[in-house]
């Protein structure tokens, strides 16, 4: 196909843009992942494989890719769940629909680390007087160390909580966009065939919602082992990030970029590996949904 | 009011302003050097470091202020062509290896026996001096001295009796130590291997390699499980606001709290440093120090060699000001910090005591970022989760061990 000067002058920015910031850094990335890459970008001792095996065994990589691997188990269906609950509810109701669409979907719009902030410091605090512990107060108990506490582990509840107030409104708004494309026609058929509302979801809606609900799965999953911001901005202190609850991205920031020293080797080979579990679990799912 | 027109005016100012303000990592025309400061805290110290600059006449140099996360910043700039020539840090022994820094030694002239010794190995890596320190800072105990008469507590002077005494001042609504929102497993690690009379590194051998380590460090679980900690405060343990305001009767944190604490409380408080582990063994107190670098890939390594020392050797009134005027440092050279009068009453008297007694490296420079998260994580878990502190060391020494290899062979 032969393409005009218009085509390039649109496209050309954008992809000259994606050359140079994205697909230049990931082929560096994998070359350094083959060096020995300590505090420079331009190395000159090939290692082979040996970073890819020292992130193999190293036991905090691990763990980390463990913890997030369960993680994801959790919070993908918990948020698809109440992401489709809620846009069934939105959708149903007559009256006002615009505003309830616009207030869920709102937090979508704050940063994640302005949220982070709020929760961890006005509602999540340790203090008697955090909003958290003011409501348990009501009901006699002590305050409850939020994000300090490891048994039981509370920090998953602040982290989750906010995860989910933070990303529902959007995925709630692309349900509803798949809601509304299925044709009244065949909820009007179930009904003439007798089929319950419980019914007519299983039969119709679901069905009908299988394209977006791939697509929900996936940004989900990916958005799980791409946690970062609000673990960061939640548990990180000046003093670094504790071996709990670390996702593998804030394992590799301070791999590759913590003060004291640089490894470019060892980070990149891991973010290697973490793209390729990413796409591997990816696919997986990818062929138990469509099944 | 603001009429429309002085509005538009306003703009267009504004808009100019940050025309000339947009840096592109290198100095305008490349004739001025280029300096970099993380964002101190303190109101007026980025107005003196501009003046500082700007009074020197030999070379023109611009400083760059750094809001935000400085340590990355600046190490990611010192892998580009487009670093700064003049920068704040405290040296790595991975940027020395990776040929980043310019050995100082010969700067220093006669001044070097005026810096204190402690402060000068912060800044040595492989018998050369890479920093001229600029500010000394230390971590210590605050303590709230009606409190204890209160309560009938006397000034912890062993492990032990902080343990008791936070268990002890913990009453209602007021706690009796806040050492970090991590339970205090971050900034007293180090001081806790020190009670035992142990250390991080030494002579190029893990320094904790030792069953009493073990126990040094199970006493800070004991902190934590005696309910008398504070935990998940607004403000994490560098800033004074959890004691100023009254919510406990200790604090572990820095020497530059004691204006604001000062304030707040009048002298109804002490200082401390962290006490030993048994009874005769020696108390310490977390010691750094910024200090001016130059990097190696400067074009201008010898104009930004005499710039840092004129500012920092020979300006010794810049120093007195850097260090005393805004927030509160100690200056790393005797002749300076002796005659500071701000220096020898009450708590900053007994800091200076502290620093010259009681000094240990808070970071240093064969203190990897590989054995800092080893070790850091083995006592987040032993503090937080009680796992046997023997077996978690143990692990943390090998990976040190295995860092220390690689590094000295």
């Amino acid at each position: 196909m032969r393409h005009g000067r218009a085509f390039w002058l649109f496209v050309g920015p954008f992809a000259a843009g994606l050359l140079v910031f994205v697909y230049v850094p990931i082929g560096w990335s994998l070359l350094l992942s083959f060096f020995d890459a300590r505090n420079t970008v331009t190395p000159t001792e090939f290692v082979g494989l040996r970073n890819y095996a020292d992130m193999l065994t190293d036991g905090p990589f691990l763990s980390s890719l463990g913890t997030f691997s369960v993680f994801a188990a959790f919070i993908v269906p918990l948020t698809f769940v109440l992401a489709l609950a809620l846009a069934l509810l939105v959708n149903q109701i007559s009256f006002m629909q615009a505003f309830f669409r616009s207030v869920f979907f709102l937090p979508t719009a704050c940063s994640y680390v302005v949220a982070s902030l709020v929760w961890k410091l006005s509602i999540f605090n340790g203090l008697r007087s955090g909003v958290a512990n003011t409501v348990l107060g009501w009901f006699g108990a002590d305050p409850v160390a939020w994000t300090v506490s490891t048994s039981p582990p509370w920090y998953w509840l602040v982290l989750v909580t906010l995860r989910l107030w933070l990303q529902l409104g959007f995925y709630m708004i692309l349900f509803i966009a798949g809601l509304q494309r299925i044709p009244v026609v065949l909820y009007e058929a179930a009904a003439l065939d007798g089929a319950r509302s419980l019914q007519a979801f299983r039969f119709v809606t679901l069905p009908q919602l299988r394209t977006t609900s791939v697509a929900v799965l996936l940004l989900l999953l990916i958005g799980a082992y791409q946690a970062f911001d609000e673990f960061y901005n939640v548990l990180g202190t000046d003093r670094g990030y504790p071996p709990f609850a670390r996702p593998p991205l804030i394992y590799l920031y301070y791999t590759a970029l913590g003060s004291g020293g640089q490894d470019f080797g060892h980070g990149s080979a891991g973010a290697v590996i973490l793209t390729l579990l990413i796409v591997g679990v990816t696919l997986l799912q990818g062929r138990v949904v469509r099944r | 009011m603001i009429s429309r027109r002085r509005l538009l005016s306003l703009a267009g100012a504004g808009a100019l302003l940050a025309a000339c303000g947009s840096n592109t990592g290198r100095g305008g025309n490349g004739q001025a050097l280029e300096q970099w400061y993380h964002a101190y805290g303190e109101p007026g110290v980025q107005q003196a470091v501009e003046r500082y600059a700007k009074a020197y006449t030999k070379t023109q140099v611009d400083v760059q202020w750094n809001p935000g996360d400085y340590d990355s910043k600046l190490a990611t700039s010192l892998l580009s062509d487009g670093g700064p020539d003049v920068f704040e840090s405290t040296p790595q022994i991975s940027s020395v290896r990776a040929g980043q820094l310019v050995p100082l030694d010969d700067v220093f002239g006669d001044a070097r026996s005026d810096f204190s010794a402690s402060i000068l190995d912060t800044h040595t890596v492989d018998g050369k001096i890479y920093g001229i320190p600029q500010a000394v800072d230390m971590q210590m105990l605050f303590y709230r001295k009606s409190l204890f008469v209160q309560a009938g507590v006397r000034p912890p002077s062993t492990v032990d009796e902080l343990i008791d005494a936070a268990r002890r001042l913990t009453t209602g609504s007021v706690k009796g130590l806040f050492a970090g929102n991590d339970g205090g497993g971050g900034v007293l690690g180090g001081p806790a291997l020190w009670s035992a009379g142990l250390d991080y590194v030494r002579d190029h051998q893990v320094g904790f390699d030792d069953p009493l380590a073990a126990t040094a460090i199970g006493k800070l679980r004991e902190l934590y499980t005696s309910g008398g900690l504070l935990l998940g405060a607004v403000k994490d343990w560098a800033e004074p606001d959890a004691f100023a305001q009254g919510l406990v009767a200790m604090q572990w944190t820095g020497l530059w709290a004691v204006p604001a604490v000062q304030k707040a409380l009048g002298d109804d408080f002490g200082v401390l440093p962290f006490p030993s582990l048994r009874e005769g063994g020696s108390a310490s107190v977390p010691v750094g120090a910024f200090g001016a670098m130059v990097n190696a890939k400067s074009k201008r390594i010898d104009e930004a060699k005499d710039f840092v020392r004129w500012l920092w050797i020979e300006k010794t009134d810049y120093q007195e000001d850097f260090n005393l005027s805004y927030g509160f440092h100690i200056p790393p050279r005797r002749s300076i910090s002796e005659k500071a009068s701000k220096l020898t009453t009450g708590a900053a008297a007994d800091a200076v005591k502290f620093v010259r007694d009681n000094a240990k490296a808070s970071n240093p420079p064969d203190w990897t970022s590989v054995m800092r998260t080893a070790f850091n994580d083995a006592v987040s878990r032993v503090v937080r989760d009680g796992a046997p502190a023997d077996a978690e060391l143990r692990g943390a020494a090998d990976v040190a061990r295995g860092e220390l290899k690689r590094l000295y062979g």
